[in-house]
């Protein structure tokens, strides 16, 4: 290999919010045709410094030297002057433009004022080809998958000219599948001559794709290293700040009863479409049951028809052989559904409101005295619950607003497990969490398990999958197509699953 | 710098400070630009607010009606509502006070207390028609309030159509009976021998002339019950959960429709206790319509400035009635236009609504000082 050629230098980079350190004079370099992650826990400062990078924020000190050259990049706009691309982790499309018109957006070629609209489409067919991004140029956003939409937007920044490609979590809503073809995808940028940097907590990406690793930990850089000499092991240390033992999930033999049957459900979603056509699961004491699912094929449906929120046309809830009529989110509880939802920050926490507050947020009624709140007895059980699952600030007077997403997770978990559920709906728990808060979740989960009760694990992610649950059913179109013994089943065969097909 | 930054756009007391000081300094400038001397401005505008113990009692007077319906802005606000209606449901409350108050006879003390208990049902059901509207079919109340107070409007001079119900030879309501007033010495004036008592106490009736209410006074009680309910007890913790995240409520159980609608009828109700004060404490009548009179809208104004915090629209209810008073004077002892308070109140809103302002000029110095650098 000859003399890498550095296009990016990023010197002593500072930054706070307030008084809040999120960059404490960061070093970063990127070398032409490498890939290099940067690898932090959430709020470690990593969005922070890339978008410094990208101009969407000024940093207090440092320079920044792009192709040797010093600039000061004051908005995106000299950015991508510069060549630099940014594909964020929410898409920024127009569901009802084409591939095409979406990717010329701002950049639009024209003549006398007339888009040129066939010269634009072929050349993106070159640039796709080149890339092997394969697009249709002419079909719509709204009617193409979310790992498509994203070559879309890798193909917008490359039309732009980037040679400089900033990638944020780019695979948090993938598939499996989809993962494997951006993985490949990204190898081709790089072959090219193209560099990309890969904001990332998911360690295996890091291992497979990636050349070098650059470590922030709280605002500070602890390291850069190449990614052939480190293992997963020394990644996850350095970001965390501490050895991580990834202790291995015990597994459970002995089964309990059957504790929660679900029989023919059927459900339609907020416009009427049926989304669950005849749903029948059993769940029992004592298991982990994963429910695995690409998005849109009826589990949100599901996880609400659990939690009470969504009325179901047919079919019957069963507790321990007793019906469950008209349920609704009180009733549920009242049952003994503990509910941990898809969305913390929506539906998990109100975040205007204090730790203490988030804690009674369906017993209020149990923590007043006629009118009153009593806010003494309400603290004391916060910090109670905060000690326990040693939730960051110690103080149950912070406003969620004002906390990591894994804390606020925390929060969502003390509060469900507070009240000893029966059965527990977990929806996704560990999205956006770091290493370390993923771990303390499911030991979290585990527990739960060993002590009887009965958890169902609505999940995207299949490390997280084969890793806690002792089942995994794999939903598609509103049915369950599929349940298998995690210990006697394969990656691959529950990726067919996911997408339908069906062996058996 | 990072932190002046933070506390000027974080802190809403002292934002709301900042924000009356760059009106105040706007509407000055508007002054001197239209060639008025705004040092004389100021003077008048002082003198005729703290000069005399009497100029002070009229503006608590008048910021009574914009402090109830800033309550009443403000609570739905904190529940997750826009309160547009607080107009109608004034209208509503102060008709009911103005009928109750003369057509039911009541010993003093029981009348006015069953007067406000009439306005409090009427002005809540007008109110709770929006939440109703907004629960049971997702009629947005911004547009069903805006909708109910032009028919209060209406209902008002309809209602004063029927020459049973209004003075002969007016537009106006009946004045309401002594028993049901809340101002200190109404009889005297209107019966007895005001001429009088003026002439043996001359400083006394000087104080005396403006119509002292206890409408005030209610008002600080309704902020303070308001701020306690709210923040202190399980109904108002629910209705605070509705409105910072519904999603959240509809999954921990709490009603989103029920709350909605008890907000609505609260709301409604505070709003109608302001009419009802108003009627009883000073008008003592209410009159045909032509317009809207604007206490509701003031309301919202009040409530923004408070940064919906029902004690602090205590504070910007007087202020507000302050700069109205004062606005006046300048008109008529300098000859200014009034409208002049007009700026002053919108640029205070303009600053305390957009924070970020504050924020971009920051930035944009910023950027400015690096461009120079480069």
């Amino acid at each position: 290999m000859n003399v890498p050629q550095t296009v990016v230098e990023l010197k002593s980079i500072t930054k706070y919010f307030g008084e809040f350190c999120a960059n404490d004079g960061i070093d970063f370099t990127l070398q032409k045709g490498e890939v290099h992650a940067i690898l932090g826990e959430n709020g470690a400062g990593k969005s922070t410094l890339m978008n410094i990078l990208y101009g969407l924020l000024q940093p207090i000190d440092g320079e920044i030297y792009i192709y040797g050259k010093r600039v000061n990049v004051l908005s995106p706009r000299v950015a991508i002057q510069q060549g630099i691309g940014m594909v964020h982790q929410h898409f920024m499309l127009v569901k009802l433009f084409t591939v095409t018109e979406n990717i010329i957006l701002g950049s639009e070629i024209t003549k006398f004022g007339v888009l040129k609209y066939g010269q634009a489409e072929q050349e993106i067919e070159a640039l796709s080809r080149k890339y092997g991004l394969l697009v249709d140029p002419t079909s719509r956003i709204k009617d193409i998958s979310i790992g498509i939409q994203q070559r879309v937007e890798l193909l917008k920044v490359l039309y732009r000219g980037a040679k400089i490609l900033i990638l944020d979590e780019p695979t948090a809503v993938l598939t499996p599948q989809e993962i494997v073809e951006l993985m490949k995808a990204i190898r081709g940028l790089v072959e090219s001559g193209n560099s990309v940097i890969l904001i990332t907590h998911k360690l295996r990406e890091i291992m497979e794709v990636a050349n070098r690793c650059t470590v922030i930990r709280q605002g500070k850089l602890i390291d850069t290293v190449d990614v052939s000499s480190v293992s997963e092991q020394d990644l996850a240390s350095m970001m965390v700040g501490h050895e991580v033992v990834f202790a291995p999930i015990p597994r459970k033999i002995s089964k309990g009863k059957e504790r929660l049957t679900i029989k023919n459900i059927f459900a339609n979603d907020r416009k009427g479409f049926p989304m669950l056509r005849g749903i029948d699961l059993q769940l029992h004491g004592g298991e982990i049951l994963a429910l695995a699912g690409v998005e849109g094929n009826g589990q949100r449906e599901f996880i609400e028809v659990l939690a009470g929120v969504r009325p179901f046309a047919k079919g019957k809830i069963y507790l321990e052989q007793q019906e469950i009529v008209n349920p609704n989110p009180q009733k549920m509880f009242e049952f003994g559904f503990g509910n941990i939802p898809e969305d913390r920050q929506k539906e998990g926490l109100v975040l205007e409101f204090n730790i203490a507050e988030n804690i009674v947020l369906h017993s209020s009624k149990s923590f007043s005295k006629k009118f009153f709140l009593n806010q003494e007895k309400m603290h004391s059980v916060a910090m109670k619950l905060i000690k326990e699952f040693s939730i960051k600030p110690e103080d149950s007077y912070c406003k969620c607003k004002h906390m990591s997403g894994g804390n606020q997770q925390k929060v969502v978990i003390s509060r469900e497990l507070f009240a000893k559920p029966k059965v527990l709906i977990v929806a996704h728990p560990t999205r956006g969490l770091d290493v370390g808060a993923t771990d303390y979740v499911h030991h979290c989960l585990c527990d739960q398990r060993d002590q009887g009760v009965a958890v169902l694990l609505v999940s995207f992610d299949l490390d997280e999958i084969f890793r806690l649950a002792d089942r995994v059913a794999v939903i598609y179109e509103g049915h369950i197509i599929g349940i298998r013994d995690t210990e006697k089943t394969t990656r691959s065969e529950i990726g067919l699953l996911l997408a339908g097909q069906k062996h058996d | 710098m990072i932190n002046r930054q933070k506390s000027i756009t974080e802190n809403p007391s002292v934002l709301a400070i900042f924000s009356v000081v760059l009106g105040l300094g706007f509407g000055l400038s508007a002054l001197l630009l239209s060639g008025y001397n705004p040092l004389l401005a100021i003077k008048v505008m002082g003198y005729n607010t703290f000069g005399k113990l009497r100029f002070f009692l009229w503006i608590l007077i008048q910021a009574v009606p914009i402090i109830f319906t800033g309550i009443s802005v403000a609570f739905a606000y904190r529940t997750g509502l826009f309160n547009i209606g607080a107009e109608g449901q004034f209208i509503i409350g102060a008709l009911v006070a103005a009928l109750v108050g003369y057509y039911v006879r009541l010993p003093m003390i029981i009348h006015p207390i069953v007067v406000l208990l009439c306005s409090i049902i009427a002005a809540s059901i007008w109110g709770g028609i929006a939440g109703w509207l907004k629960a049971q079919f997702g009629v947005h109340e911004v547009i069903s309030t805006i909708m109910l107070n032009w028919i209060a409007l209406y209902l008002n001079n309809f209602i004063l159509n029927f020459p049973q119900l209004r003075r002969p030879e007016s537009e106006a309501t009946h004045k309401v009976l002594f028993s049901a007033r809340i101002d200190l010495f109404s009889r005297l004036k209107e019966e007895g021998d005001w001429y009088t008592f003026q002439t043996n106490h001359p400083q006394l009736a000087d104080v005396f002339r403006a119509p002292i209410t206890i409408g005030i006074l209610l008002a600080v009680l309704t902020a303070i019950i308001i701020w306690i309910l709210i923040e202190k007890t399980n109904f108002g913790y629910k209705l605070k959960m509705v409105g910072f995240n519904k999603d959240a409520a509809l999954y921990q159980g709490v009603s989103v429709t029920r709350s909605y609608v008890s907000a609505m009828l609260i709301s409604g109700a505070l709003a109608g206790i302001g009419g009802a004060c108003h009627v009883l404490g000073v008008t003592h009548e209410v009159a045909k319509l032509a317009a809207m009179e604007g206490n509701g809208f003031d309301g919202i104004a009040v409530a923004l400035i408070a940064n919906a915090h029902p004690i602090g629209t205590i504070f910007s209810g007087i202020l507000f009635s302050a700069l109205a008073w004062g606005g006046k004077s300048i008109q008529r002892d300098l000859g200014a236009p009034t409208e002049v308070v007009n700026i002053v109140i919108g640029i205070i809103i303009f600053f305390i609504a957009a924070p970020g302002i504050f924020k971009t000029i920051t930035q944009m110095r910023y950027q400015r000082k690096m461009r120079r650098k480069q």
